[in-house]
């Protein structure tokens, strides 16, 4: 049984077809990749697996449970959980509270003994926050756990996104571009990072413009142009493909493995 | 740490606030001053709830004045007109507000922005009209009279009597509106305002919350309201009226969103002012919109953060 | 038709051309800066009780409704440049405070120079009523749909035509795009508040002879007319209109066939109904968030 599986999926916008009839699925314990020229429809097609949009045809099975329809929390309740390409951090926190936000599944959100103080909803919360430290210690925070979100650098806040998705303890993580606005050394700790969740267990899906992470890390790699899916596999043959090449690689093969788009 | 900081200001300012009220009265010259300081806690009580909603869950309502119109109508209504005891009426006024409150709010904090602005403003004036418009119930435009309260057969009355009830009844909803903010539902409230999107992804049912912080800010108006009707023995359906939702607003907003003592000096100085301001006659209204539109401009975070950020920066 | 539901028909085109006057006010405001402006109403206040003041000192009525709006157009812009400018860039709801805050000001600087009391506007051109079908119409209704329909005609003329009012428009779509073309944004904001305080003034002047006028007689006038805005879609011009419309004929027909106690909690009751079923407005498209 796949973890994640995508059957004929569709989404327009007004007459635009952003995407259109995407199937693939996702084993278990793998890096998978979603590659595609700007516009392509990744993040579309991430919004519609992870229930952000409803899409306008096709089906999403997680787990072996249709889950078409259901609102992201529904679904990160059943694991799953994502990054933002344009990040989605709660500026009015500190990087600790984010990070407890992430464990909100976990916590005890019962109104009276919330608003009455029990000591249980103190026991726990000490708990979330011992948790947190520990995740913000993972992606290599140590050093702004008290810090505001806001007066975080860029770097910083991508990897405090991977931080409190993962504190939901999630089956399935889904990164939408997590190097992208990166230097090289970050992009490498990025990297690392990837593959230290993929090693504890976590299936994960990367939507990535930097070729040198996804040939790097994935294990399938999908294609998508305009919208549609126009290949599937490993990276060797992903790279060999030449519809990929005419369509995406061409230019950027060109430049070399390594060129980066913002 | 931040973390002992946090609880230090916790503690520090509840123990602050019981101190402000326990000594306040070496300074109230007389009765009247005992009135407009019940005025303000009975406000604060209110803008501390409206604060959970507006600073921490970022959901506007410009109709909060219904809920303590309701509250305060409850308790006069029932215990008027069918005799009820008035604890009984307060807890029903508040149960049949919390219950109005749940219904409307999954409908209407589906808007956003300034769609939410109208619908709640529009919810507040309807309860106002009909407040108005059922005059055997209420008295209409010329409101009505409310018994005295009334606890274990021993009468509430006087105005130093009513400073200390709500003089609690404030610490109460402080100390309990610290512990929700301090708790994971609390965390949950300021993800909606912070991104609702992500606090979708990481599991936060967000229109769960928002009805759920709707409703407590809503109670808590409605309480303050049934406090209102029996310290002051006379409700009019001013206390409903849209411009009072306004002053709770604008309460919430002056003292600083996302701090709930904040909320309360807000409530104090706009409570005050007006009172004091009455020595100028006239001159009140613009006195007042001066004051509204200059804090706004000088200090748009609220007149605590403001003023916080500007000691810390002294204090360096 | 039955000559009661002319009456009623007269009464809503009525008040709903003054409520599509006052929502054209919103809207363009809303459109320049996204700013709410809980004042409008105080500028439908203004046009009336300036016209009275005016009056008072003798003027003609022509001159004195004349110099009323222009009186106002400039309190629009007075407005703009000492409340609105320094906040910019301060959230919704600061927005709104700074807003109400200066309709408190409006009124009480009202109250303080002409009193709480009652006053009345003389009609433009007489007071016989004209029989039509039954019912009677006022010369003071014709007037104000008269000069409504010429002022949304001229608004559609500037909007389309002239280059302030593409600059305008320019910059309700695409604030830092239209700086970079040269409009100068700070200037539009200005004439924005103008224009609004002039139209909320012109629906003040019209009314006053049916309605009376006094210091607080803003604050409904204008609550409606945003119910108006938002009912049509907020910023949307004829939506606008056509919300004004729809909230007059709503109003007469339940004030004349329901309850005319309940006569004023009809817009909020419609404008709930709208929102609950067409979060977008009337004349609103529904949209995606972006992520």
């Amino acid at each position: 049984m796949s973890m994640l599986s995508v059957d004929r999926l569709r989404k327009e916008f007004g007459g635009v077809q952003a995407v259109v009839e995407v199937s693939f699925a996702i084993e278990a314990g793998r890096i998978h990749s979603i590659i595609g020229p700007n516009g392509a429809g990744k993040t579309t097609l991430f919004n519609l697996v992870n229930g952000l949009y409803a899409p306008s045809g096709g089906r999403v099975s997680f787990l072996g449970c249709d889950v078409t329809g259901l609102r992201p929390y529904e679904l990160a309740a059943r694991g799953m959980a994502r990054t933002f390409q344009n990040l989605q951090v709660f500026f009015n926190m500190s990087a600790l509270e984010n990070v407890m936000v992430g464990c909100h599944l976990k916590s005890d959100t019962r109104l009276l003994p919330s608003m009455l103080g029990w000591p249980s909803i103190a026991r726990g919360d000490r708990a979330t926050r011992a948790r947190a430290v520990e995740l913000l210690h993972e992606v290599g925070l140590d050093a702004w756990v008290d810090a505001d979100a806001a007066a975080m650098p860029y770097g910083a806040l991508k990897r405090l996104e991977i931080a409190r998705a993962l504190a939901a303890e999630p089956k399935l993580l889904l990164l939408d571009e997590p190097a992208a606005g990166l230097n090289p050394t970050e992009t490498r700790e990025i990297d690392r990072l990837i593959q230290r969740v993929a090693a504890a267990g976590v299936t994960v899906l990367l939507v990535e413009h930097d070729m040198r992470l996804v040939m790097d890390v994935s294990d399938r790699i999908i294609v998508l142009n305009f919208g549609r899916k126009l290949a599937e596999g490993t990276a060797q043959e992903v790279r060999r493909n030449p519809e990929v090449i005419a369509a995406y690689l061409g230019t950027a093969a060109a430049q070399g493995a390594g060129s980066r788009h913002a | 740490m931040r973390l002992r900081g946090l609880m230090q200001a916790r503690t520090g300012g509840l123990l602050a606030l019981a101190l402000v009220i326990a000594v306040l009265p070496l300074a109230l010259p007389n009765n009247f001053y005992y009135q407009v300081a019940v005025l303000v806690g009975l406000n604060a009580i209110v803008c501390v709830g409206l604060n959970l909603l507006i600073g921490y869950a970022g959901q506007i309502s410009l109709g909060h004045a219904g809920f303590f119109g309701l509250g305060a109508y409850a308790s006069a209504v029932l215990t008027a007109k069918f005799g009820w005891p008035a604890p009984l009426a307060l807890v029903a006024g508040a149960t049949g507000v919390a219950l109005l409150a749940f219904v409307l709010a999954r409908p209407i904090l589906r808007l956003k922005g300034h769609y939410l602005a109208m619908a709640t403003l529009g919810m507040g004036i309807i309860i106002s009209i009909v407040i108005n418009q059922e005059i055997p119930l209420t008295g209409g435009p010329d409101g009505m009279p409310v018994p005295g309260f009334a606890l274990f057969g021993l009468r509430l009355t006087g105005d130093r009597t009513w400073y200390w009830i709500v003089g609690g009844l404030l610490l109460l909803s402080v100390w309990l509106s610290l512990n929700l903010i301090e708790s994971p539902v609390g965390r949950a409230f300021r993800a909606l305002h912070g991104s609702e999107v992500a606090a979708e992804t990481v599991g936060i049912d967000t229109a769960r919350f928002k009805v759920l912080a709707f409703v407590v800010s809503a109670v808590f108006a409605a309480v303050a309201g049934s406090a209102f009707a029996h310290f002051a023995g006379f409700v009019t359906p001013v206390e409903a009226q849209f411009l009072r939702s306004i002053e709770f607003v604008t309460m919430v907003v002056f003292g600083g969103m996302a701090s709930v003592f904040g909320a309360v000096v807000g409530a104090a100085v706009l409570t005050a002012l007006p009172q004091i301001l009455t020595a100028f006659h006239d001159y009140e209204m613009i006195a007042l919109g001066v004051v509204l539109i200059g804090t706004m401009i000088l200090m748009p975070r609220g007149m605590l953060p403001s003023l916080a950020a500007l000691t810390r920066r002294w204090m360096r | 038709m039955s000559s009661q539901f002319v009456q009623f028909l007269i009464a809503g085109i009525n008040a709903g051309a003054i409520y599509a006057l006052i929502a054209l006010g919103f809207a363009i405001i809303y459109n320049a800066s996204h700013v709410i402006n809980f004042a409008q109403g105080e500028f439908v206040m203004l046009g009336g009780m300036m016209t009275v003041f005016l009056l008072a000192l003798g003027m003609p009525l022509p001159i004195a409704v004349l110099l009323a709006i222009a009186a106002t157009a400039v309190a629009g812009m007075v407005l703009e440049k000492l409340a609105i400018e320094p906040a910019r860039g301060a959230s919704v709801v600061t927005l709104i405070i700074i807003t109400i805050g200066a309709s408190i000001l409006l009124r009480g600087l009202v109250q303080v120079a002409m009193g709480r009391n009652f006053h009345r506007v003389p009609p433009f051109t007489g007071d016989d009523p004209i029989p039509v079908l039954g019912a009677a119409l006022l010369p003071q209704n014709l007037w104000v749909c008269g000069v409504t329909v010429l002022a949304v005609l001229a608004l559609r003329w500037f909007f389309t035509r002239t280059m302030w009012g593409k600059a305008i428009l320019a910059t309700s779509h695409n604030r830092l795009a239209a700086e970079l073309v040269g409009i100068n944004v700070r200037l539009v904001m200005l004439v924005s508040f103008g224009l609004s305080g002039a139209l909320g003034a012109l629906a003040g002047v019209l009314i006053a002879p049916i309605t009376l006028t006094h210091a607080n007689v803003g604050i409904m006038l204008g609550l409606k007319g945003f119910c108006a805005a938002i009912l049509g879609g907020l910023g949307n011009f004829p939506g606008a209109v056509a919300g004004g419309l729809v909230l007059g004929l709503a109003e007469a027909m339940a004030a004349g066939y329901l309850s005319s106690q309940y006569k004023d909690a009809v817009a909020f009751v419609l404008i709930l109904a709208v929102l609950f079923f067409l979060p977008g407005g009337l004349m609103g498209r529904g949209s995606t968030e972006r992520v």
